[in-house]
C-alpha cells in the first residue's frame, strides 16, 4: 500500500518548512517535496516607497544575513543611481559582508549541523543540539561561538548593530571607519584563526565516518553558480557571476546583476512559496543549478589567501572536476571562514581605509536597476524598477536558498529512497532527511521573504488518508 | 509681549498643588515649564502659534468638567490647575494609541527613529502597547521634490509645517485638506511637492516631530531635526 510520509516542520533551519514523502505499495520512497510554508510579500509591499529605504527596509527579511541584503540592496539602488561608490566604501562592505559571511557560517556548521557530526545522525534528539555539543565536546562548542561573536561584533564595530545595521545605504556607508575599531578588530584576529583551524582539522577527521551520507546527501551533477574576481580568485561583494557545468567548462562568464534576468527564470511549483530559479536556455528542471560555499569554490580556481588557499587545492581533490556530494557544504563553509578571516585582515591593510570619504550621493538617473552579491548561502539578487521620482513600482529578489530548491528536493528524494524503509519512522532516519537539507543551510525566511520558528514533524499517510505513523518534535 | 511694557500684570495660580506667579498673557503650558512641570505636547512648538491640534497637553482646572488644552488656555487668578490626574494619564495615553493606529508609525524602519517626538511622548507616557486595531493604510509617499519627502504614513497632522511655512516662512505651501480621518497635509493646491511654490527652504523638514518630512539625502544617517531656530528668527524680527 502507498503512504505519504510528512517531515513537519523540519528543524535546525533557519524559517519554517515540511517534507512530504510518498511510498509506493512495496513501501520504497518514490516521491519527495521540500515544501516552504509562508510567504511574505516584501517584492509587493515595497512598492510605493522611496527606493533609497530599500536596503534598510529589505534587510529586514532576514536577521541571519541582513548584510548580504543590504549590500545587494545597495547596489541595486546604485545601479539606478548611476553611480561608483568610493573605494574605502566598498572595502568596508567587503569587510562587513565577509564578517557577516563568519558569523552565518559559524552558525550552520557549529550550531545547527555540528550536532549530528559530532554525536551521529543516530543520537537521542533531546542531546543532539548544541547544549549536547558543549557536554561532549565543549571546545567544539566555544571555538563555534567565539567564531560567531567575532563575525558579528565586527558587524557591530562597522554598523553599530549587530543585526540590521542601518550603515550601508545607497552610494556607500554612512560613516568612515576609524583606528580605534580598525586596531580592536585586528586583535580578535588571531584567535579567530586558532579557532577556524581547529575546526577545520577536527571536521577532516570524523568525515570520515561519514562516507555512506556524502555519498547520499545531494550527491549528483549539476551547474553552480557563483561571483567570481577578475583574476579568478572568490569573491563574496564585488566580482561578476561565472555559471560552470557539471564538469567544470564555464557556460556564463562575466555576468553582470542587469543581465541576471536575461540569462535565468525562475519556475513555480504548487506544493511550496519558494522559486525554483533555472538557466533559461536549459529550461525548468534541467537548468537548475546550486549555489553557496560548494558553488563558489567549484567555480573560484583559487581563494586569492594563503591558508584558505592551501585548503581549496586539498578540496579540490575530493573530485575530479566539481565537488558534487551536497555534504562538502560543510566543509567548504569553513574553507570560506578561513578565507574570510585572512581577507578582512588584509583589507584593513588597505592604505585607504580609514579615508573619510565613503558616500556618494545621485538622484534617479536609471529607472531601473540590480545589484548582486554573495550571502553565505549563495548568490542574491536584487532587481528593482522605480518611477521618475524614484518610487518603487516593481521588485524581484533572487535568494540564494530558492537557486538551491530543486538540489534540495532532489537530495531529499535521494536520502530518502536510501535511508527510510518499511511503514515505520525512526528518528535517525528522518534527521538524515533533515540533514541533507541542512547541508545547504537554507533560510526559508528569506527564500520567502517567512517569519517565526521552526519545530518539526513527519507523518507517514496511506493514500486513504488514514495517517499510519507520526513523529513530532 | 510688548518688550517696552511698563507694567505686569501678574497672575498667581496652583498647578499641582504648587503656588506659581505668571504675567496674564501666558498660557498655563508657559507657566508649567518655567516651573519644571512637565506637560506632553506634539503639535506645540516655540515660535510658532499654538492651535491646540494633537490634545497632548489637556488639563484640568478646579470647577470645571471640561479639559483645558494647556497650550492655548491663558493662566487666570486663582486657577487651581492639574496637569497629571489619572483621569489626564487616560486620555494622553489614548491619544496616543489612536495616533499609532491611524497611520503607519512602525519605528524600526523609520528615517527618525531615535529623533521621532511621537516615539519620544509614547516613552515619556509609559505607551507599551496599542489596544486598538491598526488601520494600516497605505497613502501616497511624494518625493517629487528633489531634496526632501514627504511621508504622510507618517504624518500625526500636528500641523507644525503648515505654520512655519506660513508664519515664518512666509510662504504657507503647507495646509490641509480634507475632513476627520481624511485629513492630509498638501503642498498648494495639492501639486507635487517638487512642482510646487515651496521655496525649499526646509524649515518644514526642522519642526516636523516625526519621520513624515525629511531630507533625502539623510536616508540611513541618524537624522535629529533642529527647530530651535525658530524663537531666534523670531527674535530677529521683532527688532527689526
Amino acid at each position: 500500500m502507498s503512504q505519504t510520509i510528512v517531515i513537519d516542520p523540519v528543524t535546525r533551519l533557519e524559517g519554517h518548512g515540511k517534507i512530504t514523502l510518498k511510498t509506493d505499495d512495496q513501501g520504497n520512497v518514490q516521491e519527495a517535496f521540500f515544501h516552504v510554508t509562508q510567504v511574505r510579500g516584501f517584492e509587493k509591499f515595497n512598492e510605493g516607497r522611496p527606493f533609497y529605504e530599500m536596503p534598510a527596509l529589505m534587510a529586514r527579511i532576514c536577521g541571519i544575513c541582513p548584510v548580504s541584503h543590504l549590500v545587494a540592496s545597495a547596489k541595486a539602488c546604485e545601479a539606478i543611481m548611476a553611480v561608483e561608490i568610493p573605494h574605502t566604501a566598498a572595502q568596508l562592505r567587503r569587510i562587513i559582508n565577509l564578517a557577516q559571511t563568519i558569523q552565518s557560517h559559524a552558525l550552520s556548521f557549529f550550531y545547527l549541523s555540528s550536532p549530528d557530526l559530532l554525536l551521529g545522525m543516530d543520537a537521542d534528539p533531546a542531546e543532539r543540539n548544541l547544549f549536547g555539543v558543549a557536554k561532549a565536546k565543549p571546545e567544539l562548542a566555544l571555538a563555534g561561538v567565539a567564531l560567531r561573536r567575532f563575525g558579528q561584533h565586527i558587524i557591530e564595530l562597522l554598523g553599530r548593530k549587530r543585526i540590521h545595521p542601518g550603515w550601508i545605504i545607497p552610494g556607500g556607508v554612512t560613516e568612515p571607519l576609524d583606528a580605534a575599531k580598525r586596531d580592536e578588530i585586528l586583535g580578535m584576529i588571531p584567535q579567530a584563526y586558532g579557532n577556524v583551524q581547529y575546526a577545520l582539522a577536527w571536521y577532516k577527521k570524523i568525515a570520515e565516518k561519514f562516507k555512506d551520507e556524502i555519498e547520499n546527501f545531494a550527491n549528483f551533477p549539476t551547474m553552480f553558480l557563483g561571483l567570481v574576481n577578475d583574476d579568478d580568485s572568490i569573491e563574496f561583494t564585488d566580482g561578476a557571476l561565472r555559471l560552470i557545468d557539471a564538469t567544470g567548462n564555464t557556460v556564463l562568464d562575466k555576468v553582470t546583476a542587469d543581465q541576471f534576468d536575461h540569462h535565468f527564470g525562475e519556475a513555480v511549483e504548487p506544493y511550496t512559496y519558494m522559486k525554483f530559479p533555472y538557466y533559461k536556455p536549459l529550461g525548468y528542471p534541467g537548468g537548475s543549478y546550486r549555489v553557496g560555499p560548494l558553488a563558489r569554490l567549484n567555480i573560484a580556481s583559487k581563494m586569492g589567501t594563503p591558508l584558505a588557499g592551501k585548503e581549496l587545492v586539498e578540496f579540490k581533490q575530493l573530485a575530479k572536476g566539481p565537488v558534487h556530494g551536497s555534504f562538502h557544504y560543510h566543509h567548504a563553509r569553513l574553507i570560506e571562514v578561513l578565507y574570510g578571516i585572512e581577507m578582512i585582515e588584509r583589507i584593513l591593510a588597505d592604505p585607504q581605509i580609514l579615508d573619510p570619504h565613503v558616500r556618494a550621493t545621485a538622484g534617479v538617473n536609471r529607472l531601473e536597476g540590480a545589484g548582486v552579491a554573495e550571502a553565505p548561502r549563495g548568490t542574491l539578487m536584487h532587481h528593482y524598477k522605480v518611477d521618475e521620482y524614484g518610487k518603487m513600482v516593481w521588485a524581484n529578489l533572487v535568494i540564494a536558498t530558492g537557486q538551491n530548491n530543486h538540489a534540495m528536493n532532489r537530495g531529499v528524494l535521494n536520502a530518502a529512497q536510501r535511508f527510510v524503509k518499511g511503514s515505520k519512522l525512526e528518528q535517525g532516519m528522518l534527521n538524515r532527511v533533515e540533514a541533507v537539507i541542512r547541508t545547504f543551510d537554507p533560510c526559508l525566511s528569506c527564500s520567502t521573504h517567512a517569519f517565526g520558528q521552526m519545530p518539526l514533524s513527519i507523518e507517514l499517510v496511506a493514500p486513504s488518508g488514514e495517517i499510519l505513523d507520526e513523529v513530532h518534535r | 509681549m510688548s518688550p517696552t511694557a511698563t507694567s505686569v500684570d501678574v497672575k498667581t495660580l496652583i498647578i499641582n498643588g504648587e503656588n506659581v506667579s505668571a504675567r496674564a498673557d501666558q498660557t498655563i503650558l508657559d507657566v508649567a515649564r518655567e516651573n519644571g512641570i512637565f506637560i506632553p505636547t506634539l503639535c506645540h512648538l516655540d515660535g510658532l502659534t499654538d492651535v491646540g491640534a494633537c490634545r497632548l497637553c489637556l488639563v484640568e482646572i478646579k470647577g470645571s468638567p471640561k479639559l483645558f488644552p494647556a497650550c492655548v488656555t491663558k493662566v487666570e487668578e486663582g486657577m487651581e490647575v492639574d496637569t497629571n490626574s489619572e483621569r489626564l494619564v487616560h486620555h494622553r495615553r489614548t491619544i496616543l494609541e489612536l495616533l499609532f493606529a491611524e497611520r503607519n508609525h512602525v519605528c524600526a524602519v523609520c528615517v527618525a527613529n531615535g529623533n521621532c517626538e511621537l516615539q519620544a511622548v509614547a516613552q515619556t507616557q509609559g505607551l507599551t502597547h496599542v489596544r486598538l486595531p491598526y488601520r494600516v493604510g497605505r497613502l501616497e509617499v511624494d518625493t517629487s521634490n528633489e531634496r526632501f519627502v514627504a511621508d504622510h504614513n507618517r504624518c500625526i497632522l500636528c500641523s507644525r509645517c503648515v505654520r512655519v511655512c506660513a508664519e515664518i516662512e512666509g510662504a504657507h505651501v503647507w495646509d490641509i485638506m480634507g475632513r476627520g480621518i481624511n485629513s492630509q497635509v498638501l503642498t498648494d493646491l495639492h501639486e507635487p511637492w517638487g512642482a510646487s511654490s515651496c521655496t525649499r527652504c526646509g524649515k518644514c523638514i526642522q519642526v516636523c516631530p516625526t519621520g513624515a518630512l525629511f531630507d533625502k539625502s539623510k536616508v540611513g544617517v541618524s537624522h535629529p531635526k533642529h527647530p530651535e531656530f525658530l524663537p531666534y528668527l523670531n527674535m530677529m524680527r521683532d527688532g527689526q
